[in-house]
């Protein structure tokens, strides 16, 4: 599903990553390791398309409406309600009956109760369950999350654990991690970048 | 450059009513085309930028654009001696070409605010080139709307008719043209080349370390 | 028709937004007043009616300016941008819904400037309207994408003025041409122009000024 050759992206004068190689199968789970700065986070942007290699060959099999992608910033409007957030990407994202996609999702990210209340009256776990939510509405065939787990609450970290063992398989997922033992299990390939 | 100096100065014989300024127009008329050209060549560079995608598109519209805005300054400055000798004031509002020009040069200098405010890449290489085709746009419009805000007419040299031009005026006036393009364009691929072996010699010295 | 749908529900986006956070409307709409009044203090007496259709296209230019300076702050807040460029949709919708939007808030703090400025100085016929409605187009139209291109960089409060202010330019004499002028038609052709000109521009190029 994911191909790349000789990747390089630079940002200014800086090169972040360069020469990399990769081959990812759909339904695979990579697990993508590295200190702070080795460009986990720019090449997870790469895959999910919102930047572009400055050199090498990039190649994703799947349109931008298969794309799911959790940045560090949680990517919500913090005026607007849980509800409205999903309602506006749902509504982007064509996603079919939109409003039980989306009250299903609230309730297994125990959203549900807060879901008429604005984003800026949200915990940052809270915040990032909703993030998550975004990145889930559309059942995206690739999944790409930066980090999940650092701003999520105790709560939250326990449900993505268990979304993610249901999605194991049936999705394209990669996720950058500081902490890959306790996604190990999952992991069908690893990348750690220097 | 030299000889076209020399027959802009001293080979065309002075026009009647306005003496010796009008010998500026030999060097001030071909600056503002050249300047225009220029204009023009940076933003079909641009255009190249968006629809054929290749990273040399953009230090060439951005050299372009460089170098239609020095001869721009240059075309408001013999354009405000030229209003000297004419008239002698510095400056007027009743001059279309100039007030366009003015115009442009707050264009033109946004135009490299916004680049040095953009890091190197992709995102500042598009951005350059979408407001340099807002430039060319801006162009007409601007001049549009400069003249139906009323100025009297800029003497514009090959519209007159009657013995404005004498056979020897007009090719002087030519080879004036001819001599200022040339700078440009000379200008244009020395900065080019300058340019570029800026960025290769920064590449290589990234690969050595 | 899923273009209009996304536009619709943009537009809907940044209108609430708006509602919600009600920062901008009202400084726009107090901006406004107060530059009509510095400007009477800023025009001797014996300038003449001539002077004052000049001061309501500077308030207008100013007043928008300060509305699209707030224009794309939702969207960098929490990194929201990269998620409406993720969605499958137009980006050139992305670009609409906001012009949109901004075009509200505009017309709304002219709905208080305008009885304002004829209460103030001297009274505005169809015309004049009429220009205002289009100056205020064609500066959401090229302010959006300015805004958008300003924000991406540094100093982006700076730069935002100093891309907006050359290409107001012929908006202004659209403007006050209109207003003073016997024959006022041949302006509101110029805005016309320049109307479908920037926007079309403005439209088809923001893609490219939001993506890599």
């Amino acid at each position: 599903m994911i191909h790349a050759r000789d990747l390089e992206r630079r940002y200014g004068r800086r090169r972040i990553l360069f020469g990399l190689d990769l081959d990812v199968e759909r339904g695979a789970f990579v697990l993508v390791t590295g200190p702070n700065g080795s460009g986990k986070t720019t090449l997870l942007r790469l895959l999910a398309g919102l930047i572009a290699p400055t050199r090498g060959t990039l190649r994703v099999d799947t349109e931008r409406a298969g794309i799911g992608y959790l940045a560090h910033e949680p990517l919500v409007y913090r005026e607007l309600t849980a509800i409205e957030n999903l309602d506006l990407f749902g509504r982007l994202y064509r996603v079919p009956e939109r409003r039980e996609r989306i009250g299903m999702l609230l309730e297994r990210f125990g959203l549900w109760d807060a879901r008429n209340e604005r984003v800026s009256a949200y915990s940052r776990g809270m915040t990032q369950r909703l993030a998550v939510c975004r990145a889930l509405l559309h059942e995206p065939e690739l999944l790409v999350l930066d980090e999940p787990y650092s701003a999520l609450d105790a709560q939250g970290i326990g449900l993505l654990d268990r979304e993610l063992r249901e999605l194991a398989g049936s999705r394209t997922i990669v996720v950058s991690t500081h902490d890959p033992d306790r996604l190990a299990p999952l992991a069908t390939g690893r990348l750690a970048l220097a | 450059m030299g000889l076209a100096l020399f027959l802009a100065l001293h080979v065309a014989p002075e026009d009647a009513d306005q003496g010796i300024s009008q010998r500026i127009f030999y060097i001030h008329v071909p600056i503002a085309l050249t300047a225009y050209f220029c204009f023009g060549l940076g933003a079909w560079k641009a255009l190249m930028l968006l629809w054929r995608g290749g990273e040399r598109y953009d230090l060439e519209s951005y050299v372009a654009i460089h170098q239609g805005t020095i001869f721009g300054t240059l075309t408001l400055l013999t354009g405000a001696i030229w209003a000297k000798a004419s008239w002698g004031v510095w400056w007027t509002w009743s001059s279309r070409q100039l007030v366009l020009f003015l115009v442009l040069f707050l264009f033109y200098g946004a135009y490299f605010m916004l680049r040095y405010s953009l890091e190197e890449g992709a995102r500042r290489a598009r951005t350059s080139a979408v407001y340099a085709l807002f430039g060319v746009a801006l162009i007409p419009v601007s001049f549009l709307a400069i003249r139906l805000a009323e100025d009297f007419i800029h003497p514009t040299v090959f519209t007159r008719d009657g013995p404005q031009m004498t056979g020897t005026m007009f090719l002087a006036f030519c080879v004036s043209w001819a001599a200022v393009t040339l700078l440009a364009y000379v200008l244009y691929r020395v900065e080019l080349v300058g340019k570029r072996l800026d960025a290769d010699l920064r590449e290589l010295r990234e690969s050595l370390t | 028709m899923t273009y209009l749908a996304d536009v619709a529900a943009l537009t809907q986006k940044d209108l609430r937004v708006e509602l919600r956070a009600r920062d901008t409307l009202p400084a726009m709409l107090l901006f406004v007043l107060s530059t009509l009044v510095v400007l009477h203090f800023a025009l001797p007496s014996g300038t003449g009616d001539a002077a004052a259709y000049g001061v309501l296209w500077v308030a207008i230019v100013f007043t928008a300016l300060l509305g699209l300076a707030r224009a794309w702050v939702p969207e960098h807040e929490h990194g929201v941008l990269d998620g409406l460029v993720l969605a499958p949709c137009d980006r050139s919708a992305i670009w609409l819904g906001k012009t949109l939007a901004t075009l509200s808030f505009l017309l709304a703090s002219q709905a208080v400037a305008l009885p304002a400025f004829v209460l103030f100085f001297a009274p505005l016929d169809a015309t004049a309207v009429a220009a205002v409605i289009l100056v205020d187009v064609g500066i959401c139209a090229v302010g959006s994408l300015t805004a958008a291109m300003a924000a991406a960089g540094r100093a982006r409060e700076l730069l935002l003025p100093l891309l907006v202010l050359p290409l107001a330019i012929p908006l202004v004499v659209g403007g006050v041409g209109a207003a003073v002028a016997d024959a006022g038609e041949r302006y509101l052709l110029l805005l016309a122009l320049y109307d479908a000109v920037f926007a079309v521009l403005s439209w088809a190029s923001f893609e490219y000024v939001v993506t890599e």
